[in-house]
């Protein structure tokens, strides 16, 4: 485990207020809602970050902006900046935003990840594993890996998960 | 191969039921489906099982004959049977290979091949059936020589990928491997007739090849054309000298004959080629396209065009597709959706 941060002192934001979404008209009381952008969004804003006690959106690791999602097409890719160029905790971060969305998503949907381009040193080689499902499944089943994920996913107390 | 220039459809003639997690490989026996022996096949899964399904002769419907569990500890990543039919072997995510041993009807764990410093994810047997080939992540390649009473010896180490390998294939004819990597190249080794094996071939970005993770790869019945599919959104097709590779007269190089872009938007996991030359691939667009030599084609020599896109062939990634080797146009795929589905292709006539 690293002894020392690598980012000992991240920035900060404020969280997005959280827009509430109005009921459903009678009208379309059964159809199903198309995935948007903030629905993605909502489901990784609150993600922890692994090294710091903050999420991933008061990181401005990601941001609803950069959440491309094509319901009809079941496509998502979600982009996603490292605090710091050669944060090594890249990968856990993509690997998180991959199982939460996983977890989270319709079977049908096809996921990208990947990191913000010119903001990570390797990026090519982060990108290359967390789009590779045979890596990322040979991954999630190391246990120590998947403890270190779902540690990241818990929600915090009084939030909702 | 019988060229029908009309359309052709693809029927689903079963969907095979059972594992609890995605199927990541299909492997058809090649002793089984003629002279009265009823087609058999295994498939293998991220539940850490292998199961064998064979299909009812007067029913022509399938079911599953055994569930191979208990053995591996992770995601059974690739199966292969051997030619006799009579062995099945396994790769794993727990680094070992298991080989099964067909006995009446039960399948019993008669080996357990351990070297790879981690996850295994391809198996394949020569043709004489006296050789095993393994690779994984480790980015090593294994070749094991088949000894009587079930008993493996590792005969060679082979180091050279800089990456992961995805999959190894022995040629059809000659003993001569091939393995695919995440480092995007594919390599081909021999052996010196001193069993001192070694990489006489590199096929990287710079021949003509991939520019991401070539995923798999296939030979045509003659063995002197090869396809390989990647990352990168292509099929490649390669060539080489049959004469000289038959001469034994020093080794015959492959070269780039064409790639087959634009028809794939999502990688392509799975190729493989029918004994009468139709290519099928499987994607992560859930998907299974079909492709044939154009005859039309232009001075540069053939080309392929695709005949048919079944674009909802699973519900999820389609992970493997393997042509029956019997004398008809059957398919098996494996997908993320825990499914195995049995197939045929169809001409359709006027």
């Amino acid at each position: 485990m690293v002894s020392e941060l690598i980012n000992a002192n991240p920035v900060v934001y404020e969280k997005k207020e959280r827009r509430v979404r109005s009921a459903p008209s009678r009208a379309d009381e059964y159809a199903v809602e198309a995935i948007d952008q903030l629905e993605i969004f909502d489901h990784l804003r609150d993600i922890k970050d692994p090294e710091h006690p903050y999420s991933l959106e008061e990181l401005k690791v990601i941001t609803e902006d950069a959440i491309e999602v094509d319901d009809s097409n079941s496509y998502v890719r979600v982009t996603f900046t490292p605090t710091v160029e050669h944060c090594s905790m890249a990968t856990i971060i993509g690997l998180c935003l991959r199982v939460k969305l996983m977890r989270s998503l319709p079977s049908r949907y096809k996921v990208d990840i990947r990191i913000a381009p010119g903001s990570h040193a390797t990026e090519a080689a982060v990108n290359k594993q967390l789009n590779d499902k045979e890596r990322v499944a040979a991954a999630l089943e190391n246990p120590n890996l998947v403890d270190m994920v779902d540690e990241c996913l818990a929600p915090t107390n009084g939030l909702a998960g | 191969m019988e060229s029908h220039d009309g359309e052709w459809s693809l029927k689903e003639l079963q969907k095979l039921e059972g594992h609890a997690d995605r199927v990541w490989s299909v492997a058809w026996n090649p002793a089984t489906g003629a002279a009265g022996v009823p087609a058999m096949l295994a498939s293998c899964s991220g539940d850490k099982t292998v199961r064998v399904w064979e299909q009812n002769p007067s029913s022509s419907s399938w079911s599953c004959k055994a569930v191979l569990d208990e053995t591996h500890t992770r995601t059974v990543r690739s199966c292969a049977w051997s030619p006799s039919g009579k062995l099945l072997a396994t790769g794993s995510f727990d680094a070992t290979t298991a080989i099964w041993e067909n006995v009446g009807g039960d399948f019993e764990c008669v080996s357990t091949l351990e070297g790879h410093e981690n996850e295994v994810k391809s198996v394949c047997w020569n043709a004489s059936g006296s050789l095993l080939a393994t690779c994984g992540r480790d980015r090593s390649v294994w070749i094991w020589e088949v000894l009587p009473g079930n008993e493996f010896e590792c005969a060679s180490v082979l180091q050279g990928h800089t990456q992961d390998v995805k999959m190894v294939q022995w040629h059809p004819t000659m003993d001569i491997l091939f393995s695919c990597s995440y480092d995007n190249t594919i390599k081909i080794w021999a052996e010196d007739g001193d069993d001192d094996w070694h990489c006489v071939q590199t096929i990287s970005e710079a021949n003509g090849g991939h520019t991401s993770t070539v995923w798999a790869l296939s030979f045509n019945t003659a063995g002197d054309k090869m396809v390989t599919c990647s990352d990168d959104l292509t099929i490649k097709i390669w060539e080489t000298d049959s004469r000289k590779m038959m001469s034994g007269d020093g080794y015959a190089p492959w070269s780039h004959l064409c790639t087959l872009s634009g028809y794939h938007d999502r990688t392509i996991f799975s190729v493989h080629w029918s004994r009468e030359g139709i290519i099928a691939t499987g994607a992560a667009d859930d998907a299974i396209r079909f492709f044939v030599e154009s005859k039309d084609g232009s001075v540069d020599g053939p080309s392929h065009k695709m005949i048919l896109r079944n674009e909802k062939a699973h519900d999820m990634d389609v992970n493997s597709v393997r042509w029956s080797p019997g004398e008809n146009r059957f398919l098996a795929s494996a997908s993320d959706d825990g499914m195995v589905k049995i197939w045929e292709l169809v001409p359709v006539i006027g």
